[in-house]
């Protein structure tokens, strides 16, 4: 197609960035990057320790099997991240710390020349040293001012005001006056106040920014990029694996048991169980047989099958779920954070005051000049440096303590709606329950079973076989001696034990009411079945009495049948609505908050997506399907549903600390404000109440870091 | 008022090293892999001798 020099090709070796979870000490560092950059088709690897990432370039005929396979052949599992969600974003916070960090430069070298001037520095002298701070000052407000004149300007011309239009015009004034105040031979320059207003309000800026980034780089770990492709049987009878997008309507796919489909498709040969629980909510595992039409984003439990694909990307049900999700986020956009919503009261009164002390002296007679100089004292005073902290330093104490409970928030707002919401609405399947199978009749097999069992599950990544060795190792189990281990797909594994055959498979009676099974076998004792069925959550009920203690009162939402959704919601004394589409489920939201009501979503499937995306607030466990995890404003690690109270908890006690840093805000201001207004305030006051009341606030936000217990 | 003509540009030449410094720091990547680093001293860039 196009026409490409060798060495034009080699600068551009594909670049591919995994999640190492796995790596644990320096010589899983030295094990991945020699290990990785001696496979064939990789040219070079490097971790990032801290972030367990590594960046793999290898030559573009790699697929990205092929590739993981690399990284399992040393020992570690890997997983694809998108090459989006790897780099950018990330220089946002770059640049705030870089203003950050020039502020800081900045106001630390013209305190030194004020503090000259405070102690005593005149004539010459301090025209020097004004000269030398207005030197300092104006590139770097010029610089580091950026990010507030920027979004003070989008507000101003969309005709909203926030907390960024006080500040910008406090400091521009502010530098304007002081470059008068130089240039007359004044005795009074705020370049000082100006330039620690910058510093501190970009340490807020810079630790919300901060926030976001570590919550979303939690949160790229966990996407499993599922089902990004499918193995292709070919015209001449091998099979290659493509990505998703190169999948066509016509081909055939091969489907292992324990993978996501990638395409719509029709089965042509093979029967098996798949579990439809991330499209559906639906608990119990379908059969399919040969020419049943199955969905992108399922699982295929039990056996090997063939499918013929009928439908990909924009076609496919997943498609039509992601556009009503699109639809379903915009009422979230609408919320206007706490400091903006204070921003919206306060920027008018303080733009007031200054004006009316402006005007008030002129009154009295004290000329423009001494009239401009007290109204500059008054802004810069009343400028919102607490108020620009007390949000973000809050927020960051609370997200690291919810991350060290597992919880991760994605970003403040999220915080803000959490604490504000007053019903729960809950998915079941994958949600309530663990959405995957666990053995429920564990207690019929006797300890010598139990070790067999064990020794031919752990060799197999079916899911069922991966399930039965979690319970089993769970329970402090160790394998016995099974020799000669023989996977046969579709059937099961055999192998030998004290000479005699074994085996663990699909039961001889598929049996009746759809729960999946599995025989074990061993020659001289009569068979037995293991059942497995989708258990509840551990402190499920705990949980949700600990929701309706905070206020929240909770129901059920799911495509399951009443049928399977009776016994749980019994259980946990909920009310619940079943066989729920997803566009069901988002009526529902819309209705409850037509309302009044600020709803907290939780939910993990796909078919909960919309309505994650429609909730006042939500909530995915990370054993969520992709689109869940996006769409949800935090989340929680880990089996227990107890992180969700702990976190609501944790946002109602961060809004109790923002609302006491906005009165202490208020409280500093009804004190130095009437100082401002009579004329008394110095630049040296200006700095030292500045000061004085940022420390304060982060000190009360720091008392949140026990906050997630 | 001599020293300070020193001392002053001397005060804000040492402040702005330390600033390039931190840009050049960013800029390559130097806080990247904070607890990498710190473990790559560890490994053994040569092959034991067998």
């Amino acid at each position: 197609m196009n026409a490409r020099t060798l060495n034009a090709a080699l600068a551009e070796l594909p670049e591919t960035v995994f999640s190492v979870p796995g790596m644990r000490c320096a010589g899983c560092i030295s094990k991945l990057e020699t290990g990785l950059a001696r496979a064939t088709g990789i040219v070079g690897a490097r971790v990032n320790f801290t972030a367990k990432r590594v960046r793999v370039s290898h030559l573009a005929d790699m697929s990205m099997p092929d590739l993981v396979s690399a990284f399992e052949r040393l020992g570690f599992e890997a997983q694809p991240i998108g090459e989006a969600l790897a780099t950018g974003e990330a220089n946002d916070t770059k640049n705030l710390l870089k203003a950050f960090a020039v502020a800081g430069f900045a106001a630390m070298n013209i305190m030194l020349l004020s503090v000259s001037i405070w102690s005593g520095a005149e004539g010459g002298t301090r025209d020097m040293f004004h000269w030398v701070s207005a030197m300092i000052a104006l590139p770097t407000i010029a610089y580091s001012g950026r990010p507030f004149f920027k979004s003070a300007w989008a507000a101003l011309k969309n005709k909203r005001t926030n907390m960024d239009v006080p500040i910008s015009i406090g400091v521009t004034l502010a530098t304007a006056l002081s470059l008068f105040e130089t240039a007359t031979h004044g005795e009074h320059a705020y370049f000082d106040g100006a330039v620690m207003l910058l510093f501190f309000l970009l340490a807020g800026r810079w630790l919300d920014s901060v926030m976001r980034d570590r919550a979303r780089d939690g949160v790229t770990a966990l996407l499993r990029n599922t089902a990004s492709g499918a193995l292709i049987l070919e015209a001449d009878g091998t099979s290659r694996w493509h990505p998703a997008s190169e999948i066509s309507p016509g081909m055939t796919m091969l489907v292992a048991a324990g993978e996501r489909l990638a395409a719509d498709g029709i089965v042509s040969t093979g029967q098996s169980q798949f579990d439809l629980s991330l499209l559906t909510g639906e608990s119990v595992p379908v059969s399919v047989t040969p020419g049943m039409l199955v969905h992108a984003g399922t699982l295929n439990l039990t056996a090997p099958i063939e499918v013929t694909v009928s439908a990909v990307g924009q076609d496919t049900a997943i498609a039509d779920i992601a556009r009503l999700m699109e639809e379903a986020t915009q009422s979230k956009s609408r919320y206007v954070r706490v400091a903006d919503r204070a921003a919206q009261l306060y920027a008018p009164a303080v733009h007031t005051l200054a004006l009316l002390s402006f005007a008030g002296w002129m009154l009295a007679g004290a000329g423009w000049h001494h009239s401009l100089l007290i109204a500059v004292a008054v802004l810069i005073i009343t400028c919102p440096c607490a108020l620009g902290l007390a949000v973000p330093a809050a927020q960051i104490v609370v997200s690291g303590a919810l991350m060290r409970a597992g919880v991760l928030v994605k970003d403040g707002s999220a915080l803000e709606r959490l604490a504000e919401a007053d019903r729960v609405l809950l998915d079941k399947t994958g949600t309530l329950t663990l959405g995957r199978p666990a053995p429920v009749t564990l207690i019929e097999l006797s300890p010598d079973q139990r070790t067999v069992a064990l020794a031919l599950a752990r060799s197999s990544r079916h899911p069922l076989s991966q399930s039965l060795r979690q319970a089993l190792e769970a329970e402090g189990v160790t394998a016995a001696d099974v020799t000669e281990i023989t996977e046969t797909p579709g059937a099961g594994l055999s192998g030998l034990w004290q000479r005699k055959p074994v085996s663990l498979g699909r039961p001889a009676t598929i049996n009746g009411a759809g729960l999946l099974s599995t025989a074990l076998e061993i020659e001289g004792h009569p068979p037995v079945t293991i059942c497995f069925a989708d258990a509840l959550r551990p402190d499920a009920k705990a949980a949700v009495e600990g929701l309706a203690a905070l206020g929240l009162t909770g129901s059920i939402m799911t495509g399951d049948s009443l049928g399977a959704t009776g016994p749980i919601a019994r259980t946990l004394g909920l009310t619940a609505q079943t066989a729920m589409s997803p566009a069901d489920k988002l009526d529902t939201i819309r209705r409850l908050a037509g309302g009044g009501h600020k709803i907290l979503m939780i939910g993990d499937g796909l078919n909960d997506g919309p309505a994650l995306a429609a909730g006042h607030v939500s909530m995915a466990p990370a054993s969520a399907s992709d689109a869940g995890q996006n769409a949800a404003d935090a989340v929680f690690l880990g089996d227990s549903l107890l992180p969700i109270v702990k976190a609501v908890r944790a946002a109602r006690a961060t809004q109790r600390i923002v609302k006491q840093n906005f009165a202490l805000a208020i409280g500093y201001n009804v004190i130095a404000v009437p100082l401002a207004i009579m004329g008394l305030v110095t630049p040296l006051i200006a700095a030292a109440a500045m000061s004085g009341s940022s420390i304060i606030v982060v000190a009360n936000a720091l008392r949140l870091r026990g906050a997630a217990k | 008022m001599n020293g300070l003509m020193i001392l002053i540009p001397v005060a804000l030449g040492l402040g702005l090293i330390g600033l390039v410094a931190f840009f050049w720091s960013l800029k390559t990547g130097q806080f990247e892999d904070l607890e990498g680093a710190g473990m790559r001293i560890l490994i053994d860039d040569e092959e034991p001798v067998e």
